[in-house]
């Protein structure tokens, strides 16, 4: 009877290897990490069809505690090393876990055109608007205003909204999870894997070590709250007739478009045709 | 044959199945030829948004097991450098063609130059060792461009092929081996239990690579790491770390170096040159031979490690050393450094994106 109750996340972290984590205690990554974790376990896949692939941030820490081929790069460049392994190995399910600061400030670059190719990788950014790892500074999702230690008069730039970006980037799916609504997530990451192209879930998690203590939000529990109050799932705002101002979870693009690997194989095939017939 | 294709040739030839690159000049044939010529082979090619995505994208085919490349000149090489030095420290194989152009900065793109040379060695932060090889002829850039593969695949490196574009654009009748007389290295994967399996095993020098969905399981990261490849702070397993990143180079200089040597066991002044200035200074040697100078040349093929065992050899011996290279003199310092005091050291530069001609070379004799 025991048995049951362990979660069946265990089956799937170097438990005596790396724990406890780099992460602070109530620190959204960890939710983020669980969600993936039970998404991959619900979308049927084995530990050797995996690929953990991230840059550096707190976000990037998450790799080194699932128990799959995992890798850590320089920051910001997950998605272009990720890019190279969906093509080496294209039976391999590449996920890779990036931070905002990660994802769209120096790997900008990279997640829009990683989008625009389409190519063959789920991608989840834990965006907590502000750079933890380094100490809070702000980051291209901090909201205009809001303080951060490199912005202690409040932030004069406009955020990016990711999930959009991804849209018109050229992403094949394209989804905004909360680290409140943590069973929503891990259904929403499980779409992301089930799906073919490039598929990004866009977190709205939470550093309130950083963030939340200089913007009135000292405790974990506050965040939340705010992720509770200031988003709306997609058919609630449909059933409201708007958002109300709210961030809007869910699904927002799940579109079918010819993907870099698969155009990539019919290359090869056409190549080695004509190869053939000039011999 | 031209510089460049024999670098692709040599490069498919040594079994390359992967190449991202971004284009730039001098060095952009390599990348239109093999976007051609790798999906005949099966292989993958893919033009990436920059050159930092583009060795990123080498360095995770490379862990999905594929032989890969890419090429790039200058400001390009700059941009790849913090990759090159992951590469290093997560000792994942792959090798990086820099076709030298006249710089700093965007500098002049068809001209050739030799200025890389330190860059190349020095050019990541922090330290690690790294190999690097220079081509002077058609038929050396595809023996080079093979032996880059090789040697970074046997010892899990980053090798840098360090072209110039006199090289690069020449074109010259060769005739290549046969595929059966080709040696081509393949990386040691592992065949232990996965479970026991360590990525970073210090008790080998090169420990097998297993590429990732194979059941291995495990992790690579930048940070400095214990054997199986997490992150650590740990001294006692650092330190064994750094000292085998080291040794697996260090130990095996014999077989990672090459030199070739003309003329040198009688000779007073010793030419040491590579790329294309080692072909002006060949001429400035046979040049002054016909009229009696007792004039060598030690060719440097590989320049990484610095090949300090023939400079030293020599230094007991010969009275002068000149060191042509296009550029304000960096093999030279190598060279200087060797021979502490033993002998004369001079170097012959040029920055100007002009080849250096066998003239200049025999004023330096002269003088
Ligand atoms: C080239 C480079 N520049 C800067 C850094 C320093 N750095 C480490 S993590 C980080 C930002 C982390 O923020 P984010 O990506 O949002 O992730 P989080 O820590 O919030 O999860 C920065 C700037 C670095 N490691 N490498
Ligand atoms: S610094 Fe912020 S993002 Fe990083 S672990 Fe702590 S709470 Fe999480």
């Amino acid at each position: 009877m025991m048995e049951e109750r362990i979660p069946v996340t265990y089956k799937y972290l170097r438990l005596h290897k790396k724990f406890p984590s780099v992460w602070c205690p109530g620190c959204g990554i960890g939710i983020v990490f669980n969600a993936l974790i039970r998404a991959i376990d619900r979308s049927g896949l084995k530990k050797d069809e995996v690929a953990f692939v991230s840059g550096i941030g707190c976000s990037g820490r998450m790799p080194v505690y699932g128990d799959f081929d995992s890798l850590h790069v320089t920051h910001g460049r997950a998605l272009a090393f990720a890019t190279g392994l969906k093509l080496a190995k294209p039976d391999i399910e590449v996920i890779t876990v990036m931070g905002d600061g990660d994802a769209l400030a120096i790997g900008g670059n990279h997640f829009i055109h990683a989008a625009r190719r389409n190519m063959d990788i789920t991608a989840i950014i834990v965006n907590n608007s502000i750079y933890g790892m380094t100490g809070g500074q702000y980051s291209p999702t901090t909201p205009t205003g809001a303080k951060a230690t490199t912005a202690m008069y409040g932030d004069v730039e406009q955020p990016f909204d990711v999930a959009n970006l991804a849209v018109v980037a050229g992403a094949a799916f394209v989804a905004r999870g909360a680290v409140y609504y943590a069973f929503e997530l891990e259904r929403l990451i499980e779409q992301a894997i089930r799906k073919k192209g490039f598929a990004l879930v866009e977190v709205i998690s939470h550093c309130h070590i950083h963030y939340g203590k200089m913007n009135g939000m000292p405790e974990a529990i506050d965040m939340l709250k705010w992720q509770k109050e200031n988003t709306i799932s997609r058919s609630q705002a449909e059933k409201e007739g708007g958002a109300g101002g709210k961030i809007i979870r869910g699904v927002l693009v799940d579109r079918s478009l010819p993907g870099y690997v698969e155009q990539y194989d019919k290359i090869i095939a056409q190549a080695q045709q004509r190869l053939g017939r000039a011999r | 044959m031209q510089g460049n294709e024999a670098c692709a040739e040599g490069a498919l030839a040594a079994g390359l199945r992967f190449y991202a690159g971004y284009p730039i000049t001098p060095s952009t044939e390599i990348a239109e030829i093999l976007s051609w010529r790798l999906p005949q082979v099966g292989g993958k090619f893919i033009q990436m948004e920059d050159e930092l995505g583009s060795l990123a994208a080498v360095l995770g085919a490379s862990i999905g097991g594929l032989k890969s490349t890419t090429a790039t000149s200058g400001p390009g090489f700059s941009l790849m450098q913090e990759n090159i030095g992951f590469a290093a420290a997560a000792e994942i194989p792959c090798v990086i063609v820099n076709v030298q152009r006249a710089g700093p900065s965007t500098g002049q793109p068809t001209s050739p130059a030799q200025g890389d040379v330190m860059q190349a060695r020095w050019g990541t932060h922090g330290d690690h060792p790294i190999i690097a090889l220079a081509p002077s002829s058609v038929r050396e850039t595809f023996d080079l461009t093979i032996r880059a593969f090789n040697l970074s695949e046997k010892y899990r490196t980053p090798v840098i092929l360090l072209m110039d574009e006199v090289v690069a654009h020449m074109r010259e009748s060769i005739i290549l081996p046969q595929p059966g007389e080709i040696e081509v290295v393949e990386r040691p994967s592992p065949t232990i239990d996965p479970s026991a399996y360590l990525a970073f095993d210090n008790s080998i020098d090169v420990p097998p690579l297993a590429s990732f969905g194979e059941g291995y399981r495990y992790h690579i990261t930048g940070l400095f790491h214990d054997e199986a490849g997490f992150p650590t702070q740990r001294l006692d397993e650092i330190n064994p770390w750094f000292e085998r990143l080291f040794h697996k180079i260090e130990r095996n200089r014999a077989d990672i170096i090459r030199v070739q040597e003309e003329l040198t066991s009688d000779a007073d002044i010793v030419l040491v040159s590579y790329g294309a200035s080692a072909r002006s200074a060949r001429h400035a040697m046979r040049i002054a031979r016909e009229q009696g100078q007792q004039v060598g040349l030690l060719k440097l093929l590989t320049l990484w490690p610095f090949p300090e065992e023939s400079v030293d050899r020599l230094a007991g011996r010969v009275k002068k050393f000149i060191v042509p290279e296009m550029n304000r003199g960096q093999i030279v310092l190598e060279v200087e450094r060797v021979v502490r005091g033993r002998a004369e050291v001079r170097g012959v530069s040029r920055v100007d994106g002009e080849l250096i001609l066998p003239a200049q070379i025999e004023k330096a004799l002269e003088d």
